[in-house]
């Protein structure tokens, strides 16, 4: 992995990044491909950041794990930018940065005279990636958000849940950590406008709109075009009024991903049905069952279909998630387990392709397990160089070592707040 | 605005790359439309004796089912040049050589192994063009025991440990109603191709991209598998609460299953939430701090219901925005598809093609303030073998012809006869 530490995709690519929450994935992946990232909090910590869960459960800011994943390969600093001080300091890091990414509310770095046109003024090479909740201008751009009223807001949360109750979101929140991985994108389609002209630019990354793309699907076009409104119907997918399909079951020990899809040239519903006859546990009906005539989503009923699904439903309830994979794989059946977190780091697939990384805590002497990084690169695999910062970890290593402040100077700043 | 002030420049940010793209069905061309739409020369091979899925997906433009009248895939391509071939005759194959020497990058999402029985796989590609970055994508990775499951978006979402987090705590998880980690995946192949497009700008060398769905959709939860890994924690789906705020949650309004969905993070929220709603209960020394809220929770939740159902969805939402409280109407796809903030920020277009109707289409979730997308939508299938192989590849009239009789371009014959035109 020494050739990734010497040069990487994004080797020699500063990011300053104020961006908190869960945007600062976008920050992490720019980290992660090997450019220099320099967290920038506010004294005493980005409180958006530090959140639960914590390591050993112990509610320390230092001690993070939602901070520890998405801040790897980053150095950090503290930084008052509200201040005179914090403001001067900002834009010298600014002329040597290639992007900046922050995600407070429209106007509030504009305020502050370090938005874009300010900065370009001092680097016109840099790139502002500015992500919130509706975008810089319209008629919602004041409106606060949060990933709850995103999910609301883009359609995704309408179509989801059970019918008999309210419409639910996924309990772990997405919608910034999606817009963190587009602003990524964004900043790297900008980057490739910077090659060609050697200028920079603003770019304005809404969640609302991420959240749609990522929760839309097809839903959009079936309303313009056939006038479908996508309701909620628990475990069940299926666009108007027709029964739909169950995409899970309950199995011994949890939960599995199975959905009887009737594909021609394909062994998932046949290869389960012999399985399950195999088993004494199909009956005659079911073994000669006519799949591409009987059961068709637009002509079938809904008793045909619980009556069908019912047999599946008694012959998962007899296996285990694991035994349930292990036959799928060897039958090319298209089944998973819906896994828990406990599922998600004792699978097979990726212990065998080493995803997991150990990353050393000298601060709390200890060696914690990561997620690997998001992508596979043959030239330039990257690696996890180091932890998350602490907070203000590097400010003597920038401020005394890089911009050249004398200790004086920074004990000063320190006293006054700015750092 | 800082917008308002900039000029708009005059290249395209990736005027000059040329893609050549296997990529079919959702992922692949979902991540290739971050190069499409900015500049890029992408031609995708596609053959009409194996359809990409999506041409054969409902809705259809004027509700007649072929082909080239699938909005759905003409929002998932962009303005990508198709050409129809057919890799398993000799003389496609050797036009989808020839694309593979013009390009800067080759894109695939096949099965792993698929490639290599056609002799392109990244060793054989490599060889003849070394500087070639190759994007592979696939649902669990090019290796390990499931690297052949070829399964649908809610498998992904599964696998990756998202579904078991969604839903209520007593009862079984409700999936999304769409590929969750489709469109999450496509953003990650979009950053790969970019950064190692930079890596070859700078050092001409080219590499192999293994780009696996589930891993993506794993780190965007990766806080709660460290919570297993570190605390033994494995978290289960809560509804809709969430540990820093209360009320957080979705609330009943008036009309036929409207709700707003309401989340009040601290204290200056709290106070101006109450000023808002104006009911005694608010004042009960049970719901003063954050933490007394969280311990009342269920209660609270009743009382706010009772509230929000006085009131439209819409008047909720207006009411507690003004004071600065998130807050927002569940919204149907309607209620999106009529979105203002959407249209004013050219997020939704009705963008017009070859042969449909004008449609709506989503575009890209961020504005560039110097530079537009190309927000054309998707190619008919062989709308540009001419071009392509005559003034891209410089093929003789004899060659194509030749190709087109042995079968290595495919046209409307090969079609199965059910999705021929009328």
């Amino acid at each position: 992995m020494s050739r990734a530490e010497k040069e990487s995709c994004l080797s020699g690519i500063r990011v300053l990044d104020l961006a908190q929450g869960g945007t600062q994935i976008c920050g992490k992946m720019f980290a992660d491909l090997g450019a220099d990232v320099i967290k920038v909090e506010p004294p005493g910590g980005d409180r958006s950041g530090r959140i639960a869960p914590f390591y050993k459960n112990m509610p320390d800011p230092q001690k993070s794990l939602f901070w520890f994943a998405y801040n790897t390969n980053k150095r950090g600093i503290t930084l008052d930018i509200e201040t005179a001080d914090g403001r001067e300091i900002f834009k010298r890091l600014a002329k040597t940065a290639d992007f900046v990414i922050e995600s407070f509310a429209p106007g509030y770095l504009d305020n502050l005279g370090l938005d874009y046109v300010a900065l370009s003024e001092l680097n016109p090479r840099i790139i502002v990636t500015s992500i919130t909740p509706f975008g810089q201008t319209g008629p919602k751009a004041h409106y606060t958000g949060s990933d709850l009223t995103l999910w609301a807001s883009s359609g995704g949360l309408y179509a989801t849940g059970d019918p008999d109750r309210p419409p639910v979101w996924t309990s772990f929140p997405q919608a910034y950590i999606h817009a963190g991985v587009e602003a990524c994108a964004g900043s790297m389609i900008a980057h490739w406008y910077r090659v060609q002209t050697g200028e920079g630019q603003h770019v304005d990354v809404s969640v609302e709109d991420t959240f749609v793309i990522s929760t839309d699907e097809v839903h959009l076009l079936s309303y313009e075009l056939l006038g479908h409104v996508y309701r909620r119907r628990g475990n069940r997918k299926g666009i108007g009024e027709g029964p739909g399909g169950r995409q899970l079951y309950q199995c011994k020990d949890g939960y599995i991903a199975f959905m009887l899809l009737v594909l021609v040239g394909t062994p998932n519903t046949g290869g389960m049905v012999q399985w399950m006859a195999e088993e004494g546990m199909a009956p005659d009906w079911l073994v000669n069952y006519d799949w591409v005539n009987h059961y068709d989503m637009s002509r079938i009923t809904s008793e045909e279909v619980d009556r069908v699904e019912k047999v599946f439903a008694d012959f998962f309830m007899t296996k285990t998630k694991a035994e349930l994979l292990e036959q799928a794989i060897k039958r090319n059946i298209q089944l998973v387990p819906v896994s828990t977190p406990e599922d998600v780091y004792n699978a097979e697939q990726w212990r065998v392709r080493d995803y997991w990384v150990d990353v050393e805590h000298d601060e709390l002497d200890d060696t914690l397990t990561y997620c690997g990084l998001f992508r596979r690169f043959s030239e330039t695999p990257g690696e996890i160089r180091r932890r998350a910062p602490l907070i203000g970890e590097h400010n003597m290593e920038v401020y005394e070592g890089e911009l050249g402040y004398s200790s004086e100077e920074l004990s000063i700043l320190k006293s006054s707040g700015a750092i | 605005m800082a917008g308002k002030s900039i000029e708009m420049g005059k290249v395209m940010p990736l005027e000059g790359i040329k893609v050549a793209s296997l990529a079919w069905i959702g992922v692949g061309p979902m991540g290739i439309r971050y190069l499409a739409h900015w500049g890029a020369t992408v031609v995708r091979m596609e053959s009409h004796r194996r359809i990409d899925t999506m041409r054969q997906s409902r809705p259809f433009d004027k509700n007649i089912p072929q082909i080239n009248r699938s909005p759905w895939f003409a929002q998932a391509n962009g303005p990508v040049r198709s050409v129809s071939v057919d890799l398993k005759r000799p003389s496609g194959l050797d036009i989808a050589w020839r694309l593979i020497k013009w390009a800067d990058v080759l894109a695939e999402s096949f099965t792993p192994g698929t490639m290599a029985k056609l002799g392109l796989d990244y060793e054989n590609v490599s060889k003849v063009k070394p500087d070639i970055v190759y994007l592979s994508t696939c649902q669990m990775g090019q290796t390990g025991p499931l690297a052949k499951f070829g399964g649908f978006g809610f498998h992904a979402s599964a696998m990756a440990g998202i579904t078991h987090l969604t839903g209520w705590p007593d009862r079984e998880p409700t999936p999304h109603a769409v590929a969750f980690v489709d469109a999450l995946a496509s953003r990650y192949v979009g950053v790969g191709i970019l950064s190692a497009l930079e890596y070859r700008r700078r050092t001409g060398r080219g590499q192999h991209l293994d780009v696996s769905q589930c891993e993506c959709g794993i780190q965007n939860i990766a806080p709660v598998i460290m919570d297993y890994i570190t605390n033994g924690h494995s978290a289960i789906r809560s509804g809709n609460s969430y540990p820093y705020a209360a009320p957080h949650s979705v609330y009943p309004c008036k009309g036929d299953d409207r709700w707003c969905a309401i989340t009040v993070f601290d204290d200056i929220q709290w106070e101006a939430f109450c000023n808002v709603i104006d009911q005694e209960w608010t004042g009960d020394p049970k719901f003063a701090s954050l933490l007394s809220r969280k311990q009342n929770e269920v209660e609270l939740d009743v009382h706010v219901s009772e509230w929000a159902m006085g009131y439209t969805a819409e008047e909720v939402e207006a009411n507690l925005q003004a004071v600065g409280v998130p807050c927002h109407v569940v919204a149907t796809v309607k209620d999106v598809y009529n979105d203002p903030q959407m249209r004013h920020r050219g997020f939704l277009r009705e963008l017009k093609h070859s042969v449909m109707d004008e449609h709506t289409y989503y575009t890209h979730g961020f504005k560039m303030s110097k530079v537009e997308g190309d927000w054309r939508t998707g190619p008919l299938l062989g709308e540009h073998n001419e071009y392509v192989f005559k003034e891209i590849l410089g093929m003789t009239d004899d060659e194509i012809a030749e190709a087109l009789i042995n079968g290595g371009i495919t046209t409307d014959a090969d079609l199965a006869v059910s999705m021929r035109e009328s």
